[in-house]
């Protein structure tokens, strides 16, 4: 197992790498760079700044200053929020996001199972439908129609939450932002595990087992939940990776401090280094849960083997 | 056997997957009543905008953010105001207004002649229409004129700038869901190709082509569509088909993982031991059991489109003035929220009803194709 781990880890790196080279790539052949501004930055300025930032130099040899800055940890300084370095940005914003998404994951993932099994014990009764329906509603209404909905019904109308803000990260502040992060993830998770439980409850061995005459809550926890829970396991990896990165439309609609803004703004701001870090972060986390779900699969599926 | 009556002889004959697969769907009451509101939703929005009363970039300034209204505007109350401002804008003092014979008669008064050309002003105003000059006093100085008022009908009211919503709303459909049925299928198109590629051919192009969707996953998708939003402009047509070559990847792999396992089922290699050519087998074997993920992914692929098209014009990137989208006009009723809810709730209403209708089909063709369920 642990071998296992190691070399995963291993075959980790090369997607990294070629990650970052593309991302690198893509976004230097963008049109525009981080000191085109409107107004035009003046001339002799501007020649020093990408000399500071090596932006004058050939792109190969810039690409070489970025890896290997990387490889030391150094993400490098922000060109359009200046003094800041991205590190520090994300210092800052990742405990924030990373809150948040874990929040909303674990609860996704607890509701969601709940109804989602629920619903599969009562197939195609009142139940289900009703679960069914909510989900669906769930998945398809879009984020920023629910935040401000949530905003205009519980912060304006009824005043129990703030409108916005991160206020310190008081549990108030966090209910907002995290069940709007919750709700589309619950839809799916909702919908997943009553598909698979439906299958897994039809499995030959559920049958033997209620033949057997085991209690109902040892068949559908014991026996058939495990088997249901794979499709639930391999969904929640890259889910957990991008809850936790954080969300553009939560953040801004909150006023959430987070990572989340980082990405979109810094690719229309043509801030380099700050995509760049955005994008190995993500790249990182991704990698990491898909890793976990895999070591996962081999806990909950004895018939998987890593050795 | 011969006197049995025809209508009673049993049909044996095989019903096909699709034959098969259309009687389940017909079954399946949610599925079928979300077709026919996607039908009606898609007529209502390509041929609507033609049969309301306005144009989508016609701008009422006196109607900024009427509420929905199935009686006429302007109402009684507003009419007073109407022709205030219309006054003030033509600088002469208004001396009062009546109204008669259904007729709005204007009186107005100045310290310079008045100009008779300045009914004009009054006709400006898009609540009056056909302005005449009754009476003039001898010194130009005081002026009567009548006026009709111009009955204007704006069922979901009006946005900021005085537009009415409803043209706007089934204009901006269009628009979402040309662009979900584009880049859907833009999507599909690159991803039965090339899924349907590397697991026909197998071995190690099979293995590198999927090595190359593995690294595409890992990168964050929406930095995709930024750059290419940032390449193409704000050019929509392009940028669609841009998202669509982004949303192969989930296809890609379902299309692959199917071909690889029809290439080894037993009917294809019965097909094969009698002799059909690989072209029949293709035809015959393959594509319709590929048809069906494909069918059903490309439903739940168009609702994706739809989101994220209102995710990107949520966030500036996506259809520009005066063209609209549902998710463009969701952004920016959000910001007028408290004051004027029905901004918000028109285009969300359109939106997710829609979603929730291309849900349910592919929800619905997914039962009716699943082989395992019959």
């Amino acid at each position: 197992m642990l071998r296992y781990v190691f070399r995963r880890f291993l075959t980790a790196i090369p997607t990294l790498f070629v990650i970052v080279t593309i991302a690198f790539f893509l976004m230097r052949v963008a049109p525009g760079g981080p000191f085109n501004q409107e107004k035009g930055l003046n001339p002799v300025i501007k020649a020093n700044l990408e000399r500071v930032f090596h932006l004058d130099e050939p792109l190969w040899r810039q690409y070489l200053y970025y890896l290997q800055n990387l490889l030391q940890g150094d993400f490098g300084p922000s060109y359009n929020l200046p003094d800041f370095t991205v590190a520090e940005l994300f210092k800052a914003g990742l405990p924030v996001s990373l809150q948040l998404g874990a929040m909303a994951l674990t609860l996704a993932l607890i509701i969601g199972s709940g109804l989602g099994i629920w619903a599969a014990l009562r197939q195609n009764q009142l139940t289900d439908y009703v679960v069914v329906g909510v989900a669906t509603a769930g998945s398809t209404i879009p984020t920023f129609v629910i935040a401000p909905l949530f905003q205009l019904f519980f912060a304006l109308t009824l005043h129990w939450f703030p409108v916005g803000g991160w206020g310190d990260g008081a549990f108030i502040n966090k209910v907002g932002p995290v069940l709007t992060l919750m709700l589309p993830q619950l839809a799916i998770v909702a919908r997943l595990m009553r598909g698979s439980m439906i299958e897994s409850l039809h499995a030959h061995h559920i049958r033997t087992a209620r033949a057997m005459g085991l209690s109902d809550y040892s068949v559908v926890i014991r026996h058939a939940l495990r088997g249901a829970l794979l499709p639930i396991v391999s969904y929640a990896g890259p889910a957990a990776a991008a809850l936790m990165t954080g969300s553009v439309i939560v953040e801004t609609i909150f006023q959430i401090p987070g990572i989340g803004r980082y990405f979109v703004d810094g690719a229309l701001n043509r801030d380099y280094t700050l995509v760049m870090g955005t994008v190995v972060l993500i790249a990182i986390f991704t990698v990491t849960f898909n890793l976990i779900v895999d070591i996962l699969y081999a806990v909950i599926d004895p018939r998987v083997r890593y050795d | 056997m011969t006197d049995v009556p025809v209508s009673h002889v049993p049909t044996d004959k095989g019903r096909s997957l699709w034959a098969d697969a259309w009687a389940r769907l017909k079954e399946n009451r949610a599925a079928l009543w979300s077709a026919y509101y996607l039908v009606f939703m898609a007529l209502l929005c390509v041929f609507g905008p033609w049969f309301t009363p306005h144009e989508f970039t016609t701008i009422y300034q006196d109607y900024n953010r009427v509420p929905p209204s199935f009686s006429s505007y302007p109402k009684p109350e507003m009419i007073d105001l109407a022709v205030k401002d219309a006054v003030q804008r033509s600088r002469v003092q208004l001396a009062g207004w009546e109204e008669k014979d259904g007729k709005i008669i204007i009186t107005i008064t100045s310290a310079k002649p008045i100009d008779e050309r300045m009914t004009r002003y009054i006709d400006r105003s898009s609540v009056f229409e056909g302005t005449q000059v009754v009476e003039k006093s001898f010194d130009s100085l005081k002026l009567v004129m009548s006026t009709s008022v111009e009955q204007q009908y704006f069922f979901f009211g009006t946005d900021n700038s005085g537009r009415d919503m409803l043209t706007r709303t089934l204009m901006a459909g269009r628009v979402s869901l040309a662009i979900g049925l584009l880049a859907g299928l833009v999507a599909v198109v690159i991803g039965v190709l090339y899924g349907a590629s590397a697991g026909f051919i197998g071995g190690k192009t099979d293995e590198v082509m999927m090595r190359v969707v593995d690294v595409l996953y890992a990168l964050p998708f929406i930095f995709f569509v930024i750059m290419l939003v940032v390449f193409f402009g704000r050019n929509f047509v392009l940028m669609f088909l841009a998202v669509g070559a982004v949303l192969w990847l989930d296809m890609a792999r379902i299309v692959r993982g199917q071909a690889l396992s029809i290439k080894r089922q037993e009917y294809v290699q019965a097909a094969e031991a009698l002799g059909v050519n690989r072209w029949g087998i293709l035809i015959r074997h393959i594509v319709p059991n590929l048809l069906g993920p494909v069918v059903i992914y490309m439903t739940l692929l168009v609702p994706q489109v739809i989101i994220l098209e209102s995710f990107l014009s949520y966030l500036g990137l996506g259809v520009q003035e005066p063209m609209s989208s549902w998710g463009v006009m969701i952004s920016q009723g959000a910001k007028n929220m408290p004051s004027a809810n029905w901004l918000i709730a028109i285009p969300s209403f359109f939106l997710t009803t829609t979603l929730f209708a291309l849900n349910f089909i592919g929800d619905g063709l997914r039962d009716a194709l699943d082989p395992k369920d019959r």
